[in-house]
Parts: structure tokens; sequence; C-alpha cells
């Protein structure tokens, strides 16, 4: 393809798009950035905006001297995260790795035992009574197992990669006397490390932005992760507002800019993650997505 | 291979069948031991007694939501919610991607396509703060400049009129960038060789998107579109509960089916009526997949999902 520098009329109005879109992205999580950073009282005054005359810290002080409960809830998250995120990440590869394992005769009608619950299930209702049953309820396990332990289609991602690599691989390893864990651990997981990282991804993301077992499972605020008491926050505080009529804004409300900053700081993470997520979930779901 | 029991097979490869275990059992309980329990929805179901102790009432759940005025509009909004978004995102996504494409600047094109992926990392929740930090009735942007220019501030969130457009926007905001990012890796897969034959005929970049881009683009197109019309009857939940939660005054432009089975189960607390819309929604849900199914198999053999 010939590469002409010139710019024309045309080529000055994509850039003029890209860039008005890309704007458009980004500028609202900088408005939550700005807001949690401007003065309580400026709020109240003119309302959120770009470009506060009063900056204060005052929201991450509050939120770290006594966040108490938001401090809880984000850590809530965090450890549910982090825990879920490597159980989830092995029993997907362990089972991926039985699945491209050659000598496992029954390996394809196993692959159909999962793909059946992909396309077909009960739905919500029978969700709920199943963990109930299970005894899922007010407790941490219900935020850890229901709905994001594992996923069949990261199941399939991982084992369409291991089945590229080459079958002498598993067969050398084999005269030389390895089992099957040994193979998979020791050298299959290693080599699968990009589309691993991958499914971690993927499985991290949908942890940490998770709020649907706890609106279903838990009740007890010591137990909510940050999403589902952000949301709390909100409902809460609309509630109050409803309440106390046209004079809002409680003493025990929190304020607008304290709201912003617990906001900001449960985006944190996934900026922080930015460009990992980038690099390896866009690989996968092109993978994923493009070619079935 | 030989044919071999599968008992046999599990001895041949214990390691094996042991790591496939956890997975199993999850498909097990979470998967296939919840479909028996769908027959709650021909009963009047209580958590205390059990499918075996419940009382049959045949199909009056079904019927209750049918006769209620809310059945029609909630499954009318799914499917026109779901259209739009299918449109719109898809719209938009083309465009943006045939236009990152005609960049050549690297860098540029890296930068841009960052800030258009992150919505798509963020949660729902998240984007209810913005949401509300934008249209707020007080404090939102979009009031303050209203004000500025001497019009009325408008409160969105007892106005349903103002959120399918909203919903709309926000839905697109959130998805474009991934499936730009699909559509943009399948246009870098394209043959330069054809756009070198098309610059030697004299074609400007115009005529080379027209003719070129956008015919090659379509099979893609067409099949993403046919797999998400497949799942037109199944609302988003966590968007519009997020966004809109719990308020009333907006339930004509927002509520979805799954909004009602969730309300039905948790405010009103009747499993067997919200098994029963599910049930409803699994069966339209099923004809809507297997046929969109049937014609990606007919017209595109590879993009057939089973």
């Amino acid at each position: 393809m010939k590469l002409t520098r010139k710019l024309t009329a045309g080529k000055i109005l994509i850039y003029l798009i890209v860039t008005l879109v890309a704007l458009i992205c980004l500028l609202p999580l900088v408005l939550v950035i700005i807001v949690s950073f401007t003065a309580e009282a400026e709020i109240l005054r003119n309302g959120y905006s770009f470009f506060p005359h009063e900056l204060s810290l005052e929201a991450y002080k509050t939120l770290f001297k006594n966040g108490g409960e938001v401090a809880r809830c984000y850590l809530n998250s965090v450890c549910i995260t982090v825990i879920g995120t490597v159980l989830a990440t092995c029993i997907t590869a362990m089972a991926s790795y039985s699945l491209a394992n050659t000598s496992v005769y029954y390996r394809n009608g196993i692959a159909m035992f999962f793909f059946v619950t992909m396309v077909f299930n009960g739905g919500m209702v029978p969700w709920y009574i199943m963990c109930q049953n299970l005894g899922l309820k007010e407790n941490y396990l219900a935020l850890l197992i229901p709905n994001l332990i594992f996923s069949p289609f990261n199941l399939f991602l991982v084992r369409n990669y291991m089945r590229e690599l080459p079958a002498s691989l598993m067969e050398s390893a084999k005269l030389d006397g390895a089992n099957d864990g040994v193979i998979a651990f020791r050298i299959y997981f290693p080599l699968c490390k990009p589309i691993l990282a991958t499914v971690a991804l993927f499985y991290g993301i949908a942890y940490w932005n998770d709020w649907w077992n706890a609106i279903m499972l838990v009740t007890d605020v010591d137990m909510y992760p940050i999403q589902y008491y952000l949301m709390k926050l909100r409902s809460d505080q609309n509630f109050m507002k409803m309440l106390s009529g046209a004079a809002g804004g409680s003493a025990f409300a929190p304020t607008e800019s304290l709201q912003m900053a617990t906001a900001a700081i449960t985006i944190g993470p996934i900026v922080l993650l930015y460009p990992f997520l980038q690099k390896y979930i866009v690989k996968g779901l092109v993978i994923g997505s493009v070619k079935g | 291979m030989k044919k071999r029991s599968f008992i046999k097979d599990i001895m041949k490869n214990p390691v094996s069948y042991l790591m496939l275990l956890p997975a199993a059992i999850y498909s097990l309980l979470f998967g296939y031991c919840t479909i028996p329990y769908m027959v709650i929805a021909f009963q009047q179901f209580s958590y205390k007694k059990g499918i075996a102790g419940s009382k049959w009432v045949g199909l009056k759940n079904f019927e209750f939501f049918f006769k209620s005025k809310d059945a029609t509009h909630v499954i009318f909004n799914t499917i026109r919610l779901n259209l739009l978004f299918i449109t719109f995102t898809m719209i938009c996504a083309v465009a943006l991607a045939i236009m990152i494409n005609e960049i050549q600047r690297k860098k540029f094109k890296k930068v841009a396509q960052s800030c258009y992926l992150l919505p798509y990392f963020l949660s729902w929740t998240i984007i209810c703060y913005i949401l509300n930090g934008i249209i707020g009735s007080k404090y939102g942007i979009l009031n303050n400049i209203l004000a500025s220019v001497g019009m009325d501030k408008i409160n969105f969130y007892v106005e349903a009129k103002y959120w399918t457009v909203i919903l709309v926007v926000v839905k697109v905001w959130k998805d474009l960038g991934m499936q730009m990012v699909i559509y943009l890796a399948t246009i870098t897969g394209f043959d330069d060789e054809l756009y070198g034959a098309a610059a030697i005929d004299g074609a400007s970049r115009w005529q080379m998107c027209r003719y070129i881009t956008i015919p090659m683009l379509m099979p893609t197109v067409i099949m993403l579109t046919i797999m998400a019309v497949g799942k037109v009857f199944y609302g988003d939940f966590g968007m519009i509960y997020a966004l809109v939660g719990d308020n009333g005054m907006l339930y004509d432009a927002t509520d979805v089916i799954d909004t009602y089975v969730f309300r039905t189960m948790r405010v009103i607390g009747s499993p067997s009526q919200a098994m029963a819309i599910s049930l409803f929604q699994a069966c339209m849900g099923f004809i809507c997949v297997w046929g969109t199914n049937f014609i990606a198999r007919k017209k595109f053999s590879e993009g057939a999902l089973f």
C-alpha cells in the first residue's frame, strides 16, 4: 500500500473525529477524578466541573483516616479477586489440559458436557435455589464460588491454545516417565503463559467488577465487595433524599466528593492493570470472537 | 485409537480425570442440577417444602404474567433496547475501525485505541456514578451547561422519555472500543495487494474504502450481528439495574425481562412466577439462537456457533 504523508481535508477530518471520540471515552473518568479532588463547598455551590476553583484532599483524607466500611469492603474485594482469580485460572488450566490430552479417549464427549452448560441452563431462579441448597449465602464462599469460578468459554480458549502445541512434547515427556500432573504443571502451563494471563485477567476483571453475587446472596454490610457498596451508597442516599425531602444531604450521608473518591479508588486497579489488560484481553477476545 | 469403556479410560488416565474434576463438579452443580428446578414454573414453590412438597398449579404463573399489563411492555422494551444497542454499536464501531485504519501514525493510533477500550473494563456501578456526574439533576455537568445558557435544568432521573437515548449512548460508549478492535483486526487481516492493485488503477482512499474494505468487512459484521440478535430476548441486567435501579418512574422506558424477573423474585418474593417468565424467555431465546445459528450456518459455514 502506498503511504502518503500528505494531509488532505479528509484526513484532518478523520484525525478530528478520532480524537474527539477518544476524548469522549476518557473525559468522564477524568471528571470522576477531578470531582474527587474538589472541595465539597465548591460542589454544593457550582456543581461538578472540569475546572474547579478550589481543590482539596479532604475526601481522600476522610477515606483513609476513618474509611471503616469503605476500607473493609475494599479489602473484601481485593481478597475475593485474588483468591478467586488464582483458583479459577487453576481449575480452567487443569481441565483444559485434560481436554487437550490426546490419550483421554472421551475428551470430546467431555468437552460437549461443558459446552451444553454454556448455551443451556436454568437461569436466575434455579441458580438462586441451588445456591441456597448448597449453603452459599451470607458467607464469603457465596461471593467466591457461584457464577465466576469457572467459565467454559475460557476453558475452550485455553484448550485450543494447548492443542496447537506439538504432540511430541507430551509423548517424549511420557517416555521419560512423567505423569500427566507433572507434564501439565511443569511443561504445558509455562508454555501457555500468554493465554493463561488472558484468562486470569478475564476472571480478575469479572471478580473485581462483580456485584451480582452480593446482591443475590449477601446482606451483611461487612461482607460487601466494594462495587456493591458503591451501589448501595447511591441507592441509600437517594432513599434518604426522598425521606428528608428537598433538604437532602443529612448528617451521615457521604459527601459528593467522598463518593467520587470511593469510585476513583475502585477504578484504580483497573487503570493500574490497564497495559496488561489491553495486551492480553484484546488478543483473547479477538481470537474468541473471530475464530469462534 | 481403539474404543474403550469410560471406566477403563479413567483407570488409564487417573491424573487427567482428577484434574477435570473441579470444573466438572462446578458444571454439574450450577449447570445440569439447576435444570430440574425449572419445573417450579408450574408450581407454587416454597423454599421450605422444595419441589416435591410444593403445590402444582398448572399454567397459572404464566397466566399471571401475560395477563398483567407489564408483559407486553417488558418484552417490547427488551427487544427494542437490544436492537438499538446492536445497530448503533455496530455502525459506530465499523465507522471508527475504518477511520483508525486510515491513520498512519502508529503512536496516535495506539493512544486512541487505549482510550476507546477503557470504558469496556469499568463496572456498571462506576458508570452509574459517571452518568450521575453528567446528567445528575443537582450537580451534573450537562445541567450546569443548560443552566449557564439560560435554559431550565432537566431532572433526567424522573423523566422516562430521555432514557432510551441515554441507555443507547451509554451502551455504545462502553462497547464501542471492544467491537472496534474486532473489526480493526479483521481489516488488518485483509490482503495488501488488493489495495496496491486499486492504487495502481488510480482509486482514491475513499473508493478503496467503499469498494474493498466495506464489502470485505461485511461477513464479519453480519456474523457478529446475527450472533447478537440471537440474544435479543436477554436484557442487560447489570446495566439496567446499576443505572436505573429501583427507580419506578423510569420503568416505562427501561424495564426489561431480566430486571422484571429479578424484582418478581427478590422484591415480590415469588420464585415460581419469576421462573415462569424466565422459562418463557429461555424458550424464545432458544428459538432465536437456534434460528440465527441456522442462518449463520447456511450463509457462512465458518460463523456457526454449533
